[in-house]
């Protein structure tokens, strides 16, 4: 690569972490000195901070507030440009291994007993299965093409997996490895959410912008919520009384009442200094007493937090570029996102409600789950 | 670019009726269609005769734009199986040379009150001055002209493509975050060309660029496919850009007689932008991001070939009737025209923003792709150019500056 200075530039490719987030840098420091005073788009300047911002905090967090003890878990992150899947050691909070996958992995889950995780290759069409013991992706279960999230339910023997070229809904039966059935859906299904007994699943999708709320004995849609433009996740609280459905391109997030089926509350976001149309709610993530709901903003480089009892937006925490999906350690205590421009992770102390260490990853990374 | 290929030899006939409707369908889930609302959408195009192109790679396809139309419907129709409503598309393509104002006027006399069409600028203003037009809303998705959103505006009708003003000011924003800002201007003989050649000059005023030379193209495309000719155009193409110091050359040639000829054949090793090159568009065919994939996808599954912009804008179309009828929860032409000019309305096509139309001069908002053929290079607004209530607006005509007296 040619710089403005005419000095020769390699920028290298190829696997490991390391590498890309060296690449990454360069790439800042080379924009940083190209652009004009005034020209910076102000969410782009803002995120240009955040490594100054993210290791003062770390380094005031490794004083102050150490890293809750109980966090000794292990991460996967879905790297969606690399074929690969990142390991993070929580202990730790660095990067340990990189395993190869399928084309353009996405979605991630845990099984139900914590050895295996299944991961939507979207452009292989198919999910894979890892085995967490040997790090090794051991057999592959149908999906529909091109799957892009699922959700598992509660007995962990059903996959449920959106599938957005053909507006269907397919569920997989993960012991027999077979397609059981498939329910039409919206236009693009996309997020996929199954209450915490199992009895309904949620599927999303992006452009009839519905919630579907389908029974899952009946397999059979029983209610359709419009929502905001774009909906993309849907997340059942741990009560089973709601779920909530964000909308990318709305800029929104709905509460939905499940009893009545019913939005009780749609959340808006106003960050100052943010263009409105760079605040794209992607991921959510609430705990379990529902007293707290996080929700990643996309390009707004930011992670909401909010009382999820009143509703109201408490702070916005800044992350990484485009954070698009979080995941909890398994006691809370911590929340994890991807950030897909800048190649890392954030981790926010969830207590402290604050940003306590960014991690390079892979490239693009997409989905993320946390094991004990 | 979407004004290109109006002109002479090639009389492609009319193909476009042939390839049936999308099928309805699957059957109603629990609880739709419980009233059977149907919404209708006119199509109302004309057979064009269109000039063979420059590259012999990319014909312009037959059913341009009324394949994206129907993709949209199909799209209406599976939402609508969950709300009770159904879409369908009234398809009306005028012979060439026919009168369109008469195949208006039977769309209107079937009751058909809002009308997507493919025309160009007269054709859109004759028809959009017709008595049984007062009521309607016509949804323009062929026409860039900018003077359909200045004096010629009209009330009732919204355009779905970026105007050549909005496709300029998203080319330039970005040569100047390059810092490429030393312009040569070729433009040709069409009058689209010499609009565009206009906003090209305005824009770099606007953003800080300067025109060095602008030069006319002068000479009349001969044949195109003549053995030994390519020593001809290359000898051509240097003597036209020898002498001049400039970073890039940007070129306004809509119907692409010469633009395809001008790269690698320059005297300076100069890249080309502009109508050919770096192309500013609504759509592109190595976009795949905000989901676009599965728009492509979609529409190449159904169409067989790939979406152009104009397919594009007539997808939008009828998906913005369709929000419009999703959210109202109703059919009446009045109020889905209504709520699309509300606050409320926001139409999301694969572009990461809420699409909504200027209150001004019913212009749709929208970021403008830069790509090649092969890959996207970029998209604006550029990060930085700033705007007081929507960086969209930084692309094209402003509030302040507009022309346009809707009435």
């Amino acid at each position: 690569m040619r710089t403005a200075h005419g000095q020769t530039k390699i920028v290298m490719r190829g696997p490991g972490p390391g590498i890309h987030e060296k690449a990454a840098r360069a790439l800042r420091v080379l924009v940083d000195s190209r652009a004009k005073p005034g020209q910076d788009g102000l969410f782009e300047g803002a995120s240009r901070r955040l490594p100054a911002i993210t290791m003062l905090s770390a380094i005031v967090g490794a004083f102050l507030s150490p890293f809750p003890l109980a966090a000794a878990d292990t991460i996967y992150v879905s790297n969606e440009k690399d074929n690969t899947i990142t390991i993070v050691d929580g202990a730790k909070l660095e990067p340990v291994k990189t395993i190869p996958v399928g084309q353009r992995p996405r979605g991630i889950l845990l099984s139900k007993d914590g050895k295996s995780l299944y991961i939507c290759a979207s452009d292989s069409d198919h999910i894979e299965v890892l085995d967490l013991a040997a790090d090794k992706v051991v057999r592959t279960l149908p999906s529909g093409t091109d799957p892009e999230f699922f959700a598992l339910d509660p007995t962990g023997k059903l996959l449920y997996v959106a599938n957005e070229d053909d507006n269907l809904v397919t569920i997989v039966d993960v012991v027999q490895g077979t397609v059981l059935t498939e329910i039409p859906v919206g236009v693009e299904p996309e997020g996929m959410g199954v209450s915490p007994d199992g009895k309904y699943l949620v599927n999303t999708s992006e452009t009839t912008n519905m919630a579907h709320l389908i029974d899952t004995k009946e397999r059979k849609v029983v209610a359709n919520i419009l929502v905001d433009s774009r909906p993309r996740r849907a997340v059942w609280t741990a009560d089973g009384a709601q779920f909530w459905v964000s909308a990318e391109v709305g800029g929104t997030v709905s509460v939905i009442d499940a009893a009545n089926r019913q939005i009780v509350k749609r959340i808006t976001f106003a960050v100052p200094g943010v263009a409105t149309e760079a605040i794209q709610p992607v991921g959510i993530a609430i705990t379990n007493d529902r007293k707290l709901a996080f929700v990643a903003l996309g390009p707004a480089n930011r992670v909401a937090i909010i009382d999820a009892q009143s509703y109201e937006v408490l702070r916005y925490l800044l992350v990484g570029q485009r954070v698009w999906s979080l995941a909890f350690s398994p006691d809370q205590s911590r929340l994890y996102t991807t950030n897909g421009v800048s190649n890392d992770i954030s981790v926010i102390d969830v207590s402290a409600q604050k940003v306590v260490k960014s991690i390079p990853v892979g490239q693009a990374p997409w989905g993320i789950v946390s094991r004990p | 670019m979407s004004g290109r290929r109006r002109r002479l030899p090639l009389l492609i006939t009319a193909v476009i009726g042939v390839i049936a409707p999308i099928a309805v369908m699957t059957p109603p889930l629990a609880g739709a269609r419980a009233g059977g609302q149907m919404v209708e959408i006119g199509w109302l195009s004309q057979t064009q005769k269109r000039t063979l192109p420059l590259t012999y790679l990319d014909q312009p396809p037959s059913d341009e734009g009324i394949a994206g139309a129907r993709l949209g419907i199909a799209d209406d129709n599976t939402t609508g199986r969950f709300t009770g409503q159904s879409f369908e598309l009234v398809e009306s393509v005028a012979p060439a040379g026919a009168d369109v104002r008469a195949a208006f006027g039977e769309l209107a006399g079937k009751g058909v009150k809002l009308v997507v069409t493919d025309l160009d600028a007269p054709q859109l203003l004759a028809v959009a001055a017709l008595p049984e037009a007062a009521r309607a809303t016509i949804f323009d998705t062929a026409a860039p002209d900018d003077q359909l959103r200045a004096r010629d505006c009209r009330v009732n009708v919204l355009h779905l493509l970026p105007s050549r003003a909005m496709l300029a000011d998203a080319l330039v924003q970005y040569l100047v975050v390059k810092r490429w800002t030393q312009l040569l201007l070729v433009v040709g003989r069409s009058d689209g060309d010499r609009e565009f050649g206009a906003d090209i000059k305005h824009a770099a005023t606007k953003f800080r660029a300067d025109i060095v030379e602008e030069k006319p193209w002068t000479f009349t495309p001969g044949a195109r496919r003549t053995d030994t000719g390519h020593f001809q155009i290359q000898a051509e193409i240097a003597r036209f850009t020898q002498g001049i110091n400039y970073d890039m050359l940007v070129v306004a040639d809509e119907e692409d007689e010469f633009g395809d000829d001008l790269s690698y054949r320059t005297f300076d090793p100069r890249p080309v932008a502009g109508t050919q090159g770096l192309v500013p568009s609504a759509w592109a065919r190595p976009f795949e991001q905000w989901g676009a994939t599965q728009l492509q996808d979609r529409f190449f599954r159904q169409a067989k070939r790939w979406m152009t912009d104009r397919d594009y804008a007539a997808w939008m179309a009828t998906r913005a009737i369709g929000e419009a009828a999703t959210r109202t929860q109703s059919t009446d032409p009045t109020v889905i025209s209504a709520f699309m000019r509300s606050g409320r309305f926001e139409l999301a096509a694969y572009k990461g923003a809420r699409l909504t139309f200027r209150s001004w001069d019913g212009q749709l908002r929208q970021p403008v792709l830069l790509a090649d053929t092969r890959s996207l290079v970029s998209v604006s607004p550029q990060p930085g150019f700033l705007h007081q209530f929507s960086e969209l607006d930084t692309l094209g005509v402003d509030q302040p500056e507009t022309k346009c007296r809707l009435q």
